[in-house]
């Protein structure tokens, strides 16, 4: 049994893509533990896996090999629904490219979740904007269309989504790729208020040195193999809001 | 996902491209009306040409002079032309075969017929008071021709309505008028019903005078063109049918049967080949809207193909963020459902009001089948769901980023 503090923890994880000559292997063997309340920064250049580990840590792909273990569960072992259950009652994922219902409003969007998992209408609505606050989006634009928002505006509505069922283990693409400055530190704010005040593990991949520096942790991959797996010491001041 | 939510998805799904929604509609709609109006069709035409056989006359068995043609549906075959059949054979069949009703004889010419400024060439039929009994006509105004009028060869003339209307006009009464039928003056003693009915031989345009005038003036001998008997009720049809046969070929002296030199026609036969003949007719019909319905329906399959391809990221989407496979499958199944039976319910409805206004702007009587309903709707709703749904379900066992990369 593994202590409950283990919130995750991966074990030689590969993932080859195709197979015969075209095969791909974009993880050669990860291993790592995450605790529960970590935030942890995932870095590393373009192409070198980050990605695709993160895919696997949200449950949205299998690995080729290795083990995952999610809060003392064996993910690899789950079928189809049990992984839908995991994915929409322990975790919040932020795409890279954000991926949102072209046809559905922001609110809407943000209330999916919700609608799969079945609450009630009014709590769903409730929910759906404190987190569409939360994650800084203004109120006019809570009925547009997701493909009427801008790039920063769909990103935050991506970010409530992922924050709206409450989840244990946050995980975020990029989360700022496409935002100016001061939203991102807005957005890397509500992460950090989510980790420090309300407990939740995070892990966040990012290009940006200077964001990785909001994590406690940070994982640097290249190649498809850890590099280095280092605490941040000098950590930045507490941002709040 | 709760009922409410999967109509909210499937309305958004729907209306959200409204040119390819509309398109596969009326793919359902077109094949789905074409089958309903086209069997409605056929099926109507075989009604109406039933009923207009049955209006002839009722248990008839007409007997026409010519040499006797196979199973022999040619009504007017040799009418006219040979002359074999007597007045004195009408009388014998009269008098002589058993479960016989009444016996009406005909001395059919077409003559130029005048009145008064105008003029119309109409067929003359000479025949005796059974007539309106056999060939089931009524007498609108005046009275039929009697056995008096035959006796004293009059020349009196019943009038048949299409026949007043030219000669007289319409909503005159001539009774009384005297019409001229090949230089003799004949008075107008009745009109008959109108029957409606088209084509050859319309009892709407013809002129009936007593049998021994039309004789005498006329034709000069004691041949005629037809004899109408009729039976006294259906069961003894086929026997009367003999009888007449047997009595006839005795009294022309034939012995062998296949010699005989009249044909009978039983109105029974009539009903059966007409029927069969629509009944062809209905097939075709049917085979042309079934290929309607399949082109419709290979429509539908593109297009629902085509969106569960267009949606397998989305697909991708719902799955990453907790839907589970039924999910998925249950709301493509939805869309499916309502596309497929909203536009059956139109189509059906189309298909309903198309043959309402063929037979309402009296193109040709129609009649809607439930069965063609029934069958173009569950063609259509069936392959709608199965083209619709089954590649949502094979999207939906993708994991979620194999369905999110999806191109
Ligand atoms: N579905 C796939 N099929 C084949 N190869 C793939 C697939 N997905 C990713 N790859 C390959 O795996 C490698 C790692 O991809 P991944 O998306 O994890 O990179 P990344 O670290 O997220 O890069 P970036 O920072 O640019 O987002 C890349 O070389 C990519 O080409
Ligand atoms: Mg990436």
């Amino acid at each position: 049994m593994k202590p409950i503090s283990d919130m995750l923890e991966i074990k030689n994880v590969t993932k080859t893509y195709g197979s015969g000559n075209a095969a791909f292997t974009a993880l050669c063997g990860v291993s790592f533990d995450i605790h529960e309340g970590e935030f942890v920064a995932i870095m590393g250049p373009s192409g070198s896996g980050k990605s695709t580990l993160m895919h696997i840590l949200g449950a949205l792909d299998t690995p080729t090999s290795g083990s995952y273990f999610l809060e003392g569960k064996d993910v690899s072992k789950l079928n189809d629904n049990e992984l839908a259950d995991i994915r929409r009652e322990k975790i919040g994922f932020v795409f890279q490219a954000f991926n949102l219902l072209p046809r559905a409003t922001a609110l809407r969007n943000v209330m999916l979740p919700l609608v799969y998992e079945e609450t009630n209408p009014e709590e769903r609505e409730s929910r759906a904007y404190t987190a569409l606050k939360a994650a800084g989006l203004g109120e006019e634009y809570f009925s547009h269309l997701s493909n009427q928002l801008s790039g920063g505006q769909i990103q935050r509505v991506a970010i409530a989504r992922a924050l709206v069922n409450n989840p244990s283990l946050i995980l975020a693409d990029e989360p700022t790729g496409n935002l100016d400055s001061k939203t991102g530190e807005i957005v890397l704010g509500t992460f950090q208020e989510l980790n420090t005040q309300h407990g939740r593990t995070i892990i966040l991949i990012t290009h940006e040195p200077d964001i990785a520096e909001y994590a406690k942790r940070i994982i640097h991959i290249k190649d498809g193999l850890i590099l280095s797996d280092t605490p941040n010491i000098s950590k930045k001041v507490t941002y709040s809001l | 996902m709760t009922a409410n939510d999967i109509f909210q998805e499937t309305y958004t799904a729907l209306t959200s491209n409204k040119t390819r929604t509309g398109l596969t509609m009326l793919g359902i709609i077109i094949g789905i009306s074409s089958v309903i109006a086209m069997t409605a069709i056929g099926a109507g035409a075989q009604r109406s040409i039933q009923a207009s056989i049955q209006s002839i006359g009722s248990n008839l068995i007409i007997v026409t002079p010519g040499a006797q043609r196979g199973p022999g549906y040619q009504i007017s075959a040799g009418r006219g032309s040979a002359r074999t059949l007597r007045l004195e054979d009408a009388d014998a069949i009269a008098s002589q075969v058993a479960s016989v009703k009444a016996v009406a004889p005909e001395l059919s010419i077409r003559e130029q017929v005048t009145a008064p400024g105008t003029n119309t060439n109409v067929s003359v039929i000479g025949t005796n008071a059974n007539y309106p009994d056999v060939r089931n006509i009524q007498i609108d105004n005046g009275y039929f021709i009697t056995d008096a009028n035959i006796q004293g060869i009059q020349k009196v003339a019943v009038i048949g309505p299409t026949v007043r209307d030219d000669l007289f006009g319409p909503d005159t009464n001539p009774i009384g008028q005297t019409i001229r039928i090949k230089g003799l003056d004949f008075k107008v003693i009745g009109i008959t019903t109108t029957k409606g009915g088209s084509g050859f031989n319309s009892q709407d345009n013809m002129i009936f005078i007593p049998i021994s005038s039309a004789q005498r003036f006329f034709a000069g001998d004691t041949y005629v063109t037809t004899i109408d008997v009729e039976a006294e009720n259906q069961q003894v049809m086929t026997q009367v049918q003999d009888d007449i046969t047997s009595l006839l070929l005795d009294r022309h002296k034939i012995s062998d049967p296949t010699m005989a030199d009249f044909s009978t026609v039983n109105q029974a036969d009539i009903v059966a080949t007409a029927s069969s003949v629509a009944q062809t007719f209905t097939i075709l019909l049917a085979a042309v809207a079934g290929i309607s319905l399949l082109v419709g329906g290979i429509g539908i399959m593109n297009m629902m193909l085509t969106t569960v391809t267009e949606r397998t990221r989305e697909i991708g989407l719902r799955k990453a963020i907790g839907a589970k496979k039924k999910d998925i499958s249950f709301q493509f199944l939805a869309e499916a459902v309502m596309l497929t039976f909203s536009s059956g319910t139109i189509g059906v409805f189309l298909g309903w009001l198309i043959s309402f206004l063929i037979t309402y702007l009296g193109i040709i009587q129609t009649s809607v089948s439930f069965f063609s309903v029934l069958l173009a709707f569950g063609v259509s709703a069936l392959i709608g769901i199965i083209f619709g749904y089954y590649p949502a379900c094979r999207a939906a066992s993708l994991n979620p980023i194999e369905a999110l990369r999806y191109e």
